[in-house]
């Protein structure tokens, strides 16, 4: 009875100072972590949710039944989902070529090209949009689709570069060598070979352009307004527009794909893929 | 000549950018015949092999395979086919589509890519293992699908760099002696790589000793052996002791080295120490001429011990000038 085991003396004894200080930490990002969304779970779910109540007073899915009945938001998604997947697979076909001779010819100025494709992203975005806007009004893409496309691909293209160079990079001369040694021509190597075993890298540079598109919102908002509102625009309506228990069912469906390709990230490449595509060599 | 020479290489140099490479190669293999390149790490092995693989373009020179020049073709064009130290394997791929790569290019029918496919398997003993990934293989199973994945497209000349150095000795010895028996049946031209001087003796019908990206020295490892040109390849082949004399340099090989106990006319010195290795005996003396080295048959040895007074005499020996310096 008297042992009292919700002493904190007792605590600080058994872990000792190391231990309980990591454990407070680990408390504390918890709760700053999951607290955030353990409440979007609650206010998602919440079909009466009334002041003073801490809880709600019924759970249900009627605020999804809600979301999905606004023809808006639903037409939001799946343009969110055009413009990811045309982005990530257009910056593909671009980048791939470029990613492979970055990789196999050593030219004077290679390192500097690639540096350039970081520097899109070294900049205030916003800056970078206002002068692009300025641009787009002359040409008339202001407002186009393949206007709002550009921007994405923006976003995509310097990982698209970055990571297919180094995953192209680690693939060993030799397993090129020997397909050529049995008798395969250049062409045959490549993609019998080369790109079957840079497929990892490529793979998570595919996946980052993809999460990067569906979330891209400064610019999409700038150029595609009114016409093109994609997911993370739309956000911005329903915050000012609807009740937050809507906002909280639409943020998490905007989590969601952002769950999956992660999960699939971590089931099937490591960290050190990760890693190894940021180095410059 | 009557023989037939399988690939001849003429005059041949290959300089990289930093001034290293290989220069004035010449050889000819004869067809069937496994000639080995041995020379120390970096003395232009490599770079000689992967000249006729067509991976380098020569400089200078010519290549020629049955007469016929090749060194103008790009690797897939060429009739040889290589077996590289690591990395031989495609590891996306499991054994049989390893071995059925090439057969495929050649438009070979399924059937008889199966039947050819497990027929080699069965030649390099590793049946029953189509459906393994390259790395479920150990490192020596690796390499015998890597060599089945050669000799398969039959190829003029097979090209082997360094293949077993990268296994632990006994699998090495064991692979050494199996490639020999293949080449042997089957009759193959190969071009082997190492940097193993006993490896070389075992296997070869012929070694080229390199040095620096020259060659020194062409002939069979017993006359290598027996008569190795210079210093350098006395040095690098077997043991050999070194005796500096004022004006020459006298290498005695130790078995040609004999040990009286006693005073007497010969090479004074005293017994270091004495190591039994089987059927003969190695005795280390600190003589005059610094320390030597004597193989003696193993019943001729037990009077022998350390401190004991010895006089060494030489059955048989060679001189080199003084001037060359030995690069080990
Ligand atoms: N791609 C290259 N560029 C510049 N130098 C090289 C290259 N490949 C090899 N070398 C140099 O050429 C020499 C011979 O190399 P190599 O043929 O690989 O020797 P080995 O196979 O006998 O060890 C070495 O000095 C090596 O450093
Ligand atoms: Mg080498």
């Amino acid at each position: 009875m008297t042992l009292g085991l919700f002493n904190p003396r007792r605590w600080y004894y058994i872990l000792g100072r190391k231990k309980i200080t990591e454990l407070i930490i680990l408390c504390v990002f918890i709760v700053f972590f999951y607290g955030p969304l353990i409440h979007l779970f609650i206010l998602a779910f919440a079909d009466k949710y009334e002041y003073p109540w801490v809880l709600p007073r019924e759970f249900g899915i009627r605020w999804w039944e809600y979301v999905f009945k606004q023809k808006s938001l639903v037409s939001s998604m799946s343009l969110s989902f055009t413009f990811a997947f045309l982005s990530t697979a257009i910056s593909m076909v671009i980048c791939l070529p470029a990613a492979f001779i970055l990789s196999r010819y050593n030219f004077k100025g290679r390192k500097l090209i690639m540096l350039s494709f970081l520097i899109g992203n070294a900049f205030p975005k916003i800056g970078l949009y206002t002068s692009i806007g300025i641009i787009y009004y002359k040409l008339g893409l202001m407002g186009t689709f393949v206007g709002v496309l550009i921007i994405h691909m923006i976003e995509s293209m310097m990982i698209m570069i970055w990571l297919p160079t180094s995953a192209f990079r680690s693939v060993p001369r030799q397993m090129e060598e020997a397909a050529r040694d049995v008798g395969a021509g250049p062409v045959r190597t490549f993609f019998s070979i080369t790109l079957p075993l840079a497929w990892p890298g490529i793979a998570v540079a595919a996946v980052f352009a993809f999460i990067a598109s569906l979330g891209e919102n400064q610019g999409t908002l700038l150029v595609g307004l009114p016409t093109y509102k994609t997911m993370p625009v739309e956000m911005y309506g329903v915050i000012l527009d609807y009740p937050a228990t809507a906002g909280a069912v639409f943020a998490l469906i905007l989590m969601i794909p952002h769950l999956l390709l992660l999960l699939l990230l971590r089931r099937y490449i490591g960290p050190e893929t990760l890693s190894k595509g940021f180095k410059m060599n | 000549m009557a023989e037939d020479i399988k690939l001849e290489i003429r005059n041949m140099t290959k300089k990289y950018k930093t001034g290293d490479g290989v220069e004035n190669i010449n050889l000819k293999v004869r067809k069937g015949e496994l000639v080995t390149l041995l020379g120390p790490s970096g003395c232009g092995k490599t770079t000689i092999l992967r000249t006729i693989a067509g991976f380098l373009k020569c400089d200078e020179g010519e290549i020629l395979i049955d007469g016929k020049r090749i060194d103008h073709l790009p690797p897939e064009k060429r009739p040889t086919a290589m077996v590289f130290q690591n990395y031989n394997l495609w590891p996306h791929m499991t054994v049989y589509e390893n071995l059925a790569f090439g057969l495929k290019l050649r438009k070979v029918p399924k059937q008889e890519r199966d039947r050819q496919i497990k027929e080699i398997l069965e030649l390099v003993k590793m049946s029953g293992m189509e459906k393994k990934y390259p790395s479920q293989l150990s490192g020596g199973q690796q390499q015998r699908i890597a060599i089945a994945r050669c000799l398969l497209l039959k190829p003029d000349v097979l090209l082997l760099d360094e293949p077993f150095s990268a296994l632990d000795a006994k699998i090495r010895s064991q692979m050494r002696e199996e490639l020999r028996k293949l080449q042997i049946d089957l009759k193959i031209t190969v071009v082997f790589v190492t940097h193993d001087q006993e490896e070389a003796m075992a296997l070869s019908d012929r070694i080229v000793v390199m040095e620096k990206g020259h060659i020194v020295q062409v002939d069979t490892p017993a006359n290598i052996y027996e008569n190795p040109i210079n210093k350098y390849v006395a040095s690098f082949i077997g043991e050999m002791n070194f005796i500096e004399l004022e004006d020459k340099t006298i290498a005695v090989r130790p078995e040609h080295v004999s040990v009286k106990s006693g005073e007497g006319n010969g090479i004074k010195g005293t017994v270091r120490a004495v190591m039994i290795l089987g059927h003969y005996v190695e005795i280390t003396v600190d003589s005059e001429y610094g320390i030597i080295k004597a193989y003696v048959p193993n019943e001729s040895v037990v009077s022998y011990y350390p401190g004991e007074s010895v006089t060494l005499s030489f059955s048989k020996f060679l001189e080199y000038p003084k001037d060359e310096k030995v690069v080990m």
